[in-house]
């Protein structure tokens, strides 16, 4: 491990450790900033010197950001930091509703929100409360609900959180995962216990020791990730989940190292929109706020058979092509022909490798498949299972990884033939 | 040895003489493809005529076409070369039966390419009689990415790399004409190093150029009725829409029917034979029939 020596700067350590609360906003604000990256970061303020503004943005710059997508984050967190205190408290207030009162109106960037947020997560937690009644008690309660209200927020129906929980809940789902299991391809690769032999590299080891064959190198079938296509129904009574589930689609496009080779993302109410390349801003403000430009018809009606249909005419063949796994996260209240909706349902079940539909509806105890549409689509999907909470979403990474899940499905099949 | 083309009338006219009718912007896209030595990128629905223009090109030019079809798992050794590992081991037995083998020659011997089994990247590489040949990656959507990567070397520098080999340069480069369905969007790195062409569906006119060059046997009002018919099909909300193909192959079974013109059975009957959907069969089975033969006997009462 490298030591270091003793940190050494003008002004006494009044700086460095503005760096370092600099650097926790960061982190806060969503930069992966750990401690030898501080450190580094005030060796290189003490070697540029403190003297220009502009040099030590770019100082600092050097060492926090690693991401092209970070530069905005990273600006709008030192634009706030490093200048006028009197801008911070005006930003502070602007976060806080309570003491908004009738300022002005002002559109913080997506950026600019986040690191305000951060900002102010570091202020509350230094600066007493200056409402709160004093004394321990009261802190003690606070904990022990802070604690509470992560586990109460997971089985939470999305429309019921106020808008702090909503908040709450987005960084929770930007948490989940979606393991997915792994296909098998044909291309073979090197693998210990392999079935077949894998002939060139046997005699390339062979030829090594002279041409004598010691051992037999093996190969076995490859994997591969297949690609998962949401379908996402952004209409009036979908509103609010489907917000949530953008977010969670956001978290698990842009997550490395997961699995699903791509993931294409698709809103339908009016008619279907393929926000596939604005998912990929790495920023989800700005990726929602793209694609809520790109979908005209957020919150209108819903005409799932013709947005369906749209679908599998012009994307089915070209993102279904691999093998894809798809998510239709839909009410199923449709007032079209329910024909054409079983019809089309019938296509993409054909065409897709598993269809897994996402509705709301289920969250409440008495649900029945009593609507023309939700009748009509049921025998065409692989699995049926609710999602209106997090702890729902958690559910859907197990449906997703294991391939004779089928959620709901079996019952409601079973009460649609009763009645 | 057939020359090049000189300008992109000489295209169209080399291509019209085998058979092809190709629209202006092809012809176009063709030609730069030859002159730049640059690959050519062809996308569009199943049975617009990609592959054909590449088997006709080889012919036109005289050249050999080496076809590279794309499955899912194509790896380098069943799209460059392989090594005949039978040979090299009996090489290697021979070696230790005539006694003292000279182990640094066995090394040296074994790796050359008279054990070397050529596929058809490497092929394209090689020079062939008549000058470079034609190579046809088709329906490169179907293969996977990694393999994708694999082509950039091959198609930007015109060489493969054999591991145990070396660099395999080609002294001329080959005409490569690269074919995908959409089924997925090819990367950008590949697409960037080609020319890219969208074959559209043929307007009538042009349909019916290609429906007496395919099949001219068929009389002149039989293939007017059978394009007027099949763009009008065209033009219906269907799952797959009927290509050039399905235009000819349907024009071949009405005739080995003896028909004369279309009716309502007769279209009943051969419907498989450019629908290759039942949504879309069972949509236009029937009255619909009917009803869009009667449109297009309007619309072509003037002849």
């Amino acid at each position: 491990m490298a030591s270091y020596a003793d940190l050494t700067l003008p002004e006494n350590g009044q700086i460095s450790r503005n760096i370092l609360w600099f650097a926790r906003a960061l982190r806060k604000a969503g930069l992966p900033i750990g401690t030898g990256r501080v450190i580094d970061a005030i060796r290189a303020v003490e070697a540029v010197g403190f003297t220009e503004r502009r040099d030590f943005y770019w100082t600092l710059h050097a060492c926090f950001v690693s991401r092209p997508e970070q530069r905005d984050t990273f600006n709008q967190v030192f634009r706030l930091y490093w200048r006028d205190p009197r801008y911070m408290e005006h930003m502070m207030s602007l976060m806080m509703p309570a003491i908004r009162g009738v300022q002005e109106e002002r559109r913080a960037e997506a950026a600019e929100k986040r690191a305000a947020e951060a900002l102010l997560d570091g202020a509350n937690r230094d600066l007493p409360e200056p409402d709160s009644p004093p004394g321990e008690e009261q802190v003690e309660i606070d904990a022990s609900a802070t604690m509470a209200r992560e586990e109460r927020l997971r089985t939470l129906d999305f429309e019921q959180m106020s808008v702090a929980e909503l908040a709450e809940a987005r960084r929770m789902l930007a948490q989940i995962s979606l393991p997915v299991q792994p296909l098998p391809t044909r291309r073979h690769s090197p693998a210990a216990l392999g079935r077949a032999i894998d002939a060139r590299a046997t005699l390339r080891a062979a030829l090594r020791q002279g041409g004598e064959i010691t051992h037999l190198a093996r190969r076995a079938p490859g994997l591969r990730w297949p690609n998962l296509v949401v379908l996402c129904d952004i209409s009036g009574s979908m509103s609010q989940y489907s917000r949530m589930v953008l977010h969670f689609l956001h978290a698990v496009a842009n997550r490395k190292g997961q699995g699903w080779a791509q993931v294409h993302g698709f809103t339908f109410g009016t008619r279907l929109t393929n926000i596939t390349r604005h998912l990929r801003a790495r920023d989800v403000d700005v990726a929602l706020a793209a694609a809520g430009r790109e979908a005209q018809d957020w919150s209108g009606g819903t005409r799932i058979g013709a947005s369906l249909h749209a679908f599998n005419r012009d994307w089915s063949r070209r993102v279904l092509g691999q093998g894809a796994v798809v998510l239709l996260v839909t009410d199923g209240l449709d007032r079209d022909d329910t024909g054409q909706l079983a019809r089309e349902m019938e296509r993409l079940h054909l065409s897709a490798r598993r269809l897994i539909w996402l509705n709301p509806l289920l969250r409440w105890q008495g649900f029945a498949p009593k609507a023309t549409g939700i009748r009509a689509m049921m025998p065409h999907v692989d699995a049926f299972r609710a999602g209106h909470s997090i702890a729902s979403l958690q559910g859907l990474a197990q449906a997703i990884s294991d391939p004779g899940d089928s959620g709901m499905r079996a019952q409601m099949l079973a009460q649609m033939r009763q009645g | 040895m057939t020359p090049m083309p000189a300008s992109i009338d000489a295209v169209e006219t080399l291509l019209a003489d085998h058979g092809y009718v190709a629209p202006r912007a092809l012809s176009t896209v063709v030609f730069l493809s030859l002159r730049l030595g640059r690959p050519l990128f062809l996308e569009g629905e199943a049975g617009v005529g990609k592959t054909e223009i590449a088997k006709v090109l080889a012919i036109a030019l005289g050249r050999r076409l080496i076809r590279l079809q794309c499955y899912e798992g194509l790896d380098a050794a069943s799209a460059v070369a392989e090594w005949n590992f039978a040979a090299q081991m009996i090489a290697i037995r021979t070696a230790e039966a005539a006694g003292g083998a000279d182990r640094d020659r066995l090394k040296t011997e074994l790796f050359t390419e008279d054990f070397l089994i050529e596929r058809p990247l490497l092929a394209a590489m090689r020079p062939q009689p008549g000058g470079a040949p034609v190579l046809l990656i088709d329906e490169l959507d179907r293969t996977d990415e990694p393999f994708e990567a694999y082509l950039l070397e091959a198609l930007s520098d015109f060489q493969v790399t054999i591991p145990e080999l070396g660099t395999i340069r080609a002294p001329e480069p080959p005409i490569v004409i690269l074919t995908s369905n959409r089924t997925r969007e090819v990367h950008d790195a590949l697409k960037r190093r080609c020319l890219y062409h969208w074959v559209d569906y043929p307007d009538a006119a042009r349909e019916l150029q290609i429906l007496a060059a395919r099949c001219p046997e068929a009389q002149e009002n039989l293939s007017r009725e059978i394009v007027a018919f099949v763009q009008r099909l065209r033009s219906e909300d269907l799952f797959k829409k009927p290509g050039v193909a399905e235009t000819i192959d349907w024009a071949k079974c009405l005739l080995a029917l003896d028909v004369i013109a279309l009716t309502p059975e007769v279209i009943a009957d051969t419907l498989g034979a450019i629908l290759k959907y039942q949504d879309d069969i069972q949509k236009i089975q029937g009255s619909e029939a009917k009803r869009l033969l009667d449109d297009i006997r309007k619309e072509m009462v003037p002849v």
